[in-house]
């Protein structure tokens, strides 16, 4: 084993469809492999820049707008597109998932693996509970999660898979 | 699979939805006719959570209003209710409260400085471009912030919405052991937070003054964080030549600090006496300076900021960032000297019997003063709930500013800005200010008006 799987699922589960993250991680609990570590994130870059080792793979859970939109649907990014994709910063004091990529590259702190789970958010209003769409998409995008993490483990193991598509440079 | 196709994902509309605001600038024949800062966040659901729930709740649910300063609203949560009940937390118990808060201004402020403001005055258009030129800047400020994270987690249990936090105390106190490999850490943040003020001071800094009253808290002797007492400093030196820093009892708060609501904006907005004022680190500078640690008060000097010992004031917003970085040196200090003397209290808490009656407090979160109010019924469950965060008492301040930095470009030399120079310009005036749109109510969205 050269490192561990991380799986970090980053949102705020009080502004309801921004918990999807952290509520997949909470299903995967007691049924991930050795070697996993579960964990959240509100997504600010300092916090997230620390959950990983070089030599780790990770896989983010997140919850997305996609434009145009369909709620409840799925997507899997690499780390290089989501950081191709961070605009501006979208806040006064705090920067985005793909700015946070970008940002680990630039300082050479990229893991060796790193890909995002998103399903597509429609209402972020404070609250707990995943609107509909969310909710009914949350098992197949768990499934989505657990497989990754085994392929994860496989590829570090060096028994097979094809490896992530990861740049280090955004 | 869907993600495979050629639609484009927009992921800076992420979800981390904690705040939206936008600005309306009119111009007409040359002249500024209108800034309105508009903060669609409505942050009073807060207080109608809190009506009817137990006055153990108020920390763990304003906590989370702002996953920037939880601790802000934990600690001012804490004490309006003590208060309200007749309870004061002192001595060990008070001393780990303000070595959390120290944690948040650490991580926060470092935060702002070096991946959000910095930037600014670098012409990088963010911290990535930043750190692509001068990686060691910004892993500096990562380490800084990082050590913040780590008293958040030591104290607090985790570093975000602390969970170890309640009326009349803690849940568990550490054992000086625990806290001392703090210690380290932050001796080498004392190091860095020194080094970045000297790299702020070395910025080039645009003309601007903030021409109306501070408000921040005061607390003779030290440097108010969690402690004190509200105090006005006029805009002005009177007639010999001083200015005058008057007491604001807490209690007669919302007498002075009176919120409106105005159409374009979900926040209400605050006036001083009538008049627009900021709160924040400036405000802190011009009332507290002279109370800072001595490394920091000399690294204030140093960075020309004038003497803090003698009552310099910074009225410049562009110059926040230096203030800013004086104040992480001082709450670095400042945990510093509080683990080293730290003697774990007898109890983690101090009984918090309820009462009927109401009660206030105010700390230093950091962005501005921050205010609570309850009303509680003889069990304890709360009957009226007020929160006053800083950003929605800045408001009017940050739009008044914006309008002076707006008009001073229209009135100056070179081509007239197209709108993407006024929205630079007022993106960078915005953040200046530092403001917690999360509290009050993802940024910016600019419109002009030309006629």
């Amino acid at each position: 084993m050269t490192g561990r799987v991380v799986v970090i699922g980053v949102g705020n589960p009080f502004r309801r469809d921004d918990g999807a993250g952290p509520a997949v991680v909470e299903a995967l609990r007691a049924r991930v492999p050795e070697g996993t570590v579960l964990t959240d994130s509100d997504g600010e870059p300092g916090r997230m820049l620390g959950l990983w080792h070089r030599q780790d793979a990770v896989v983010v859970v997140e919850v997305v707008h996609a434009h145009p939109g369909q709620p409840g649907r799925l997507h899997t990014l690499t780390a290089e597109r989501a950081a191709r994709c961070a605009a501006r910063s979208a806040s006064t004091h705090a920067l985005g998932l793909g700015e946070t990529f970008a940002l680990a590259a630039a300082l050479d702190r990229m893991p060796r693996e790193l890909t995002v789970h998103a399903v597509e958010g429609t209402d972020f209003r404070l609250g707990h509970g995943l609107s509909p769409p969310v909710a009914d998409a949350l098992p197949a995008l768990i499934r989505h999660v657990a497989r990754a993490i085994d392929h994860a483990h496989d590829r570090l193991r060096g028994i097979g898979g094809e490896p992530m598509a990861h740049e280090a440079s955004a | 699979m869907s993600h495979r196709g050629s639609r484009v994902l927009r992921l800076d509309a992420l979800a981390r939805v904690e705040g939206e605001a936008a600005l309306h600038l009119a111009v007409r024949d040359g002249t500024v006719t209108e800034a309105r800062l508009h903060i669609y966040e409505p942050p009073r659901f807060f207080e109608a959570f809190l009506v009817g729930r137990g006055h153990g709740e108020p920390p763990d649910i304003t906590s989370r209003i702002c996953g920037i300063c939880p601790v802000a609203y934990q600690m001012t949560a804490c004490q309006a209710i003590e208060r309200t009940c007749g309870v004061t937390v002192d001595g060990p118990l008070a001393e780990l409260r303000r070595l959390l808060y120290c944690g948040e201004w650490i991580e926060s402020q470092s935060l702002h400085i070096h991946l959000l403001h910095a930037p600014d005055f670098l012409g990088h258009p963010s911290a990535v471009e930043l750190a692509r030129e001068n990686r060691a800047v910004v892993e500096r400020g990562l380490r800084i912030k990082q050590t913040g994270n780590a008293i958040m987690e030591r104290l607090g249990g985790r570093a975000i919405h602390p969970i170890n936090v309640r009326v009349g105390g803690f849940y568990h106190v550490p054992a000086p052991a625990e806290l001392r490999p703090l210690a380290e850490r932050l001796r080498r943040a004392h190091d860095d937070a020194l080094e970045t003020v000297r790299w702020v001071a070395g910025f080039d800094f645009p003309d601007a003054t903030f021409d109306g009253p501070f408000l921040a808290m005061r607390d003779p002797g030290r440097y108010a964080i969690d402690s004190g007492t509200p105090a006005v400093m006029a805009a002005r030196a009177d007639a010999n030549g001083a200015t005058t820093v008057a007491a604001l009892p807490v209690e007669e708060f919302e007498h002075h600090v009176v919120e409106r609501q105005v159409p374009h904006s979900t926040a209400l907005v605050s006036a001083l006496d009538g008049r627009p004022h900021l709160t924040g680190s400036l405000a802190r500078y011009a009332v507290s300076g002279q109370w800072l640690h001595p490394s920091a008060r000399d690294a204030a000097r140093e960075a020309g900021l004038g003497d803090p010992a003698t009552g310099a004031v910074c009225r410049n917003p562009f110059r926040s960032i230096i203030v800013r970085a004086v104040e992480v040196t001082h709450a670095v200090a400042e945990a510093l000297r509080i683990i080293d003397a730290y003697e774990p209290p007898p109890r983690p808490r101090v009984e918090v019997p309820p009462r009927r009656a109401t009660g206030c407090a105010a700390t230093e979160a950091p962005r501005g003063l921050l205010y609570h109010r309850y009303a509680m019924d003889a069990d304890g469950t709360l009957t009226f709930a007020r929160i006053v965060p800083p950003t929605a008492q800045n408001q009017t301040a940050i739009a008044d500013d914006l309008r002076r930095q707006v008009q001073a470009r229209l009135d100056g030399p070179g081509e007239p800005p197209d709108d993407a120079e006024l929205t630079a310009l007022c993106e960078r005036a915005v953040r200046n200010h530092d403001p917690c749109i999360s509290c009050s109510a993802h940024f910016l969205d600019l419109t002009v008006e030309r006629g």
